[in-house]
């Protein structure tokens, strides 16, 4: 990158500009470590004015931007572009507003999800978005990613909870969103810019809902001898007509890992499932007692019910650490993030148990189960040669029949720079050109994290028709793909 | 930009216009249009019913290639609201694309056809003990496409959300005839811009709405409602708060109140006997200020009996914050007696509330409503109107202020319709 272009940055940033490739190496990958790229440059800004500066060089420039927060995501949204600078808004990480009466909290992009909770908690509220890693990942990346978590079941997603929106746009101008207030007026921006995983400019200021605590909150552990028989407990619950806070699934091999990274108690069984009631007591004893029942009756052999603080940060302990527990059972693994329709739970799992066998590598089954979204572990070894790219395919195969069965490709996690030659298996080509139409409307020239989401890039006119192929394409010069 | 009106069609196009639209859904399905149809006083020439999307979007080209606007239509419960239009030649009915395509009842979605009422989506919803938690108005007309054009909602909102947080998937016909998808059948679905969300409340302006999927809610067991009377406006927003700082889960948390009336809020509990018994009771302890009375009938409901009364009136949809209620009421009083202007008003204490004001001095009705919006809008809200005399719509806009997003919003209305055939100007912004 040229003196003078740097020069400009450290103008606005200061000590935050950082070019040591020493240090730039913190910043070239999230949490989807298998790929991995270096910025020219990594800018740390501390105020929506130092963004809106450094959008402006960028547009002026033509210089490919990417946001990023905690990078914990694991699709590799915050991947760097190698041409562009990283924008990391972790220094803007404070809590500027606290509204109990209306139940509103204005934050920074930078601000830690649990912080928020944190915040509030001592007024019996909480920030509903509960991604595992939710003691380090931000607000700013949650919106990016429209963050779920085991809880989104009853409380919803990230998107639920965005009310306004501040927002750099790529021609660095600021925009304001949404309100704090509901329904208003004119389009439903925050809704289209919460989950476009930075591609349509970088939020500097969000204010977002809290919840009120639920009087009372019981978690159930039950013990089954196969995962078929805890999906059609599953099925029991949403069927009794009731809508627990969480259902959570865990296979044998999930159950170990857990055991061995974090000792969470869990009893030795071929299928777990954790069922949080939340609510007023009244209502919980009564359909707590229900939730046991159709366990029971469909084969649990064992029931626990945690009611303290304690308990239930126990019982969660060993479902929030499995991802990273399975490093205790294999040297390297992949994780998925597909959704199927619930009922056809029992059938990709078996499929999935089919294919594991097939290909000779191990598949450890971890899902909110009550909405249908699975994460396999496809566990490796990268050291035994043609290893990686078998776990690769099985993991792609999985999302195909995720897809097959009326499902989506991601549930939580995102596109991103993974999965985008995944989205022409859901969607057509029409349904991709027209979500792009979007993207021409916020970043005509795709400089806030260009390459993501999608598998080949819209030209933008100014007045679009249907989709018209690059003179470059036409002559088979280049192919976007 | 905002008027993409597009240059005067050629009488030759628009000729042959008509007869491919006849050809394109036959005969019995493309009319002139009747005068009951026009849109505020915009009287499309030819109204077309297409049977499926396929035809739908092969109306939508052929009236795009022509220059022709197009004014969609479902059930027509609604079709004053938004500014008058500009223009439009061409009304296109969606009511025959009007099946439950699907009821997954186990996995607890829906797929339906936008021309589909809402009534009777839930009544095949009910045969499997299920519902789309979503009260709007006047369910037994009302169409699925026309709800999610005007982002419609009631009173269940407090526990389930709105729209926006029941539409998973939706298919929508573009003016060049593109017909796309986004979303899916899964609740939790984060591949692609979530498009269900930008066409909720859009108004038909980006494309029209033929087919959507909702995740549904189980049917409650039990529903007891509760009404108390107050001395005040504050102690009807000190109730109000109080209820929703404590941990209860209401369905429903209504507000009436009006020029000849002292502010009455309605409770409703959904679940278990259990639950709501013990809700109850707390309720009453919290409410030991207010003075319990009798439901009206049909309370849930009461936001629709604000479109009847004396004439001329003017029907407008309000958002602020919870905390912000009480306030409004008492400058809506302040401004209204002195004028001699009889108001009601039904607010949800999410923040959204629907004010009835009668009167006629035009220029009353006017000030008023400019001094109730600047104090919305300062305060974070909005004042939109949904039905007037036309006078009004003519001195106002009944949209208010989209602040600084508004080009961002024309730039999409730019993308989706490059020449402005849907709708024009009906929307913020003369969008």
């Amino acid at each position: 990158m040229e003196a003078r272009i740097l020069d400009e940055f450290r103008a606005v940033v200061g000590k935050g500009l950082i070019t040591e490739a020493s240090q730039l190496h913190t910043y070239e990958c999230d949490g989807l470590t298998n790929m991995r790229v270096l910025p020219q440059a990594v800018l740390l800004p501390t105020s929506t004015a130092d963004v809106q500066a450094i959008v402006r060089i960028c547009q002026r420039e033509k210089i490919p931007f990417v946001a990023r927060g905690s990078g914990t995501g694991l699709s590799g949204g915050a991947l760097p572009v190698e041409t562009g600078v990283l924008i990391s808004l972790a220094r803007m990480n404070h809590i500027l507003e606290v509204d109990l009466p209306n139940a509103r909290v204005v934050v920074e992009p930078g601000v830690v999800n649990s912080d928020v909770t944190q915040r509030v908690a001592s007024h019996g509220y909480f920030f509903a978005p509960d991604p595992s890693s939710q003691s380090v990942c931000t607000i700013g990346g949650n919106l990016a990613e429209n963050s779920g978590g085991a809880h989104c079941l009853k409380y919803g997603f990230t998107t639920t909870h965005v009310l306004a929106v501040e927002v750099v746009l790529p021609d660095a101008s600021i925009v304001h969103l949404g309100s704090r207030a509901l329904d208003r007026p004119g389009y439903d921006l925050p809704g289209i810019f919460v989950g476009s995983e930075g591609t349509l400019g970088i939020a500097t200021k969000v204010a977002l809902r809290v919840v009120k605590k639920p009087a009372v909150i019981q978690t159930l552990l039950a013990a089954f001898n196969t995962t078929t028989e805890a999906g059609a407990a599953v099925s029991g619950i949403i069927g009794a007509g009731m809508l627990p806070a969480a259902i959570e699934m865990m296979d044998n091999l999930a159950i170990q890992a857990a055991e061995a990274a974090v000792h969470a108690g869990y009893p030795n069984c071929g299928g777990l499932l954790l069922v949080e009631l939340d609510g007023p007591a009244a209502e919980v004893e009564h359909l707590m007692d229900q939730v046991g029942e159709i366990c029971t009756q469909c084969g649990a052999w064992e029931i626990r019910v945690a009611q303290s603080d304690a308990e239930r940060a126990l019982v969660w302990k060993g479902r929030k650490a499995a991802f990273a527990a399975v490093g205790r059972i294999s040297p390297n693994y992949i994780v998925q993030d597909g959704v199927v329709p619930r009922t056809a739970l029992p059938k990709i799992l078996s499929e999935i148990e089919r294919m594991s066998a097939a290909d000779g590598l191990r598949v450890a089954n971890v899902f909110h189960a009550g909405d249908g979204n699975l994460h396999p572990l496809v566990l490796y070894d990268r050291r035994i040669p043609g290893q990686e790219e078998r776990a690769t395919e099985l993991s792609i195969n999985i999302l195909r029949l995720c897809v097959k069965f009326g499902g989506s490709i991601t549930g939580e996690h995102g596109v991103g720079a993974e999965k985008k030659m995944m989205m022409g298996e859901m969607f057509a080509e029409p349904d991709l050109e027209t979500m792009q139409l979007v993207r021409c409307a916020f970043d005509p020239e795709h400089l806030s994290n260009p390459g993501k989401v999608f598998p080949r890039t819209r030209m933008c006119a100014e007045r679009t028709g249907p989709y018209q192929p690059h003179p470059l394409e036409v002559a088979g010069v280049a192919q976007f793909f | 930009m905002g008027n993409h009106s597009s240059s005067h069609p050629s009488i030759a196009a628009v000729e042959t216009a008509w007869s491919d639209l006849q050809v394109l859904v036959g005969a019995e399905r493309f009319r002139t249009s009747k005068l009951e149809e026009a849109v505020d006083d915009v009287l499309p020439h030819m109204f077309i019913e297409p049977a499926n999307p396929e035809e739908v979007a092969g109306a939508l080209k052929i009236a795009t290639g022509a220059g022709l606007q197009v004014i969609p239509r479902g059930g027509a419960t609604k079709m004053d609201w938004g500014n008058p239009p500009r223009s439009g030649e061409l009304m296109l009915s969606t009511r025959r694309l009007n099946r439950v395509v699907e009821h997954a009842w186990a996995d607890m979605t829906a797929t339906v056809e936008a021309g589909c009422t809402l009534q009777q989506l839930q009544q095949t919803l009910a045969e499997h003990g299920q519902r789309l938690a979503l009260d709007p108005l006047w369910p037994e007309q009302a169409t699925i496409g026309g709800i999610l054009a005007t982002n419609d909602s009631g009173p269940l909102r407090i526990r389930f959300g709105s729209l926006r947080d029941l539409v998973i998937g939706i298919t929508l016909v573009l003016p060049d005839g593109t017909l796309a998808k986004s979303g899916g059948k899964v609740v939790k679905n984060v591949a692609g811009y979530d498009l269900p969300k930008l066409a909720t409340g859009s108004l038909g302006t980006l494309g029209i709405i033929t087919q959507a999927i909702f995740r549904l809610h189980p049917v409650p067991r039990e529903s007891r409602t509760l009404s108390f009377s107050n001395a005040d406006s504050e102690t009807m927003n000190a109730l109000v708060l109080a209820i929703q700082d404590c941990n209860m889960v209401p369905t429903g948390v209504q507000v009436r109140a009006g020029n000849s009336s002292t502010p009455e809020v309605d409770l409703r509990f959904e679940g278990t006997t259990a639950g709501c018994d013990a809700q109850i009771e707390q309720t009453l302890r919290i409410a030991s200020g207010a003075r319990r009375i009798e439901s009206p009938a049909d309370v849930w409901n009461a936001r629709s009996t604000l479109w009847s009364g004396a004439e001329p009136s003017v029907v407008c949809k309000f958002s602020l914050l919870p905390g912000d209620l009480g306030n409004f009421l008492n400058l809506i009083r302040k401004a209204s007696e002195p004028l001699h202007l009889p108001w009601k008003v039904v607010a949800q204490a999410v923040g959204v509330g629907y004010l009835r004001l009668e009167g006629n001095d035009t220029g009353a009705l006017l000030n008023a409503l400019q001094d109730f919006r600047k104090n919305l809008e300062t305060r974070g809200g909005s004042l939109v109107i949904l039905r007037c005399p036309l006078e009004i719509k003519s001195k106002m806009d009944v949209w208010g202020s989209a602040g600084d997003a508004l080009p961002l919003m024309r730039s999409i209305k730019a993308q989706f319709d490059p020449t402005g055939v849907l709708n024009p100007g009906r929307f913020i912004g003369g969008i």
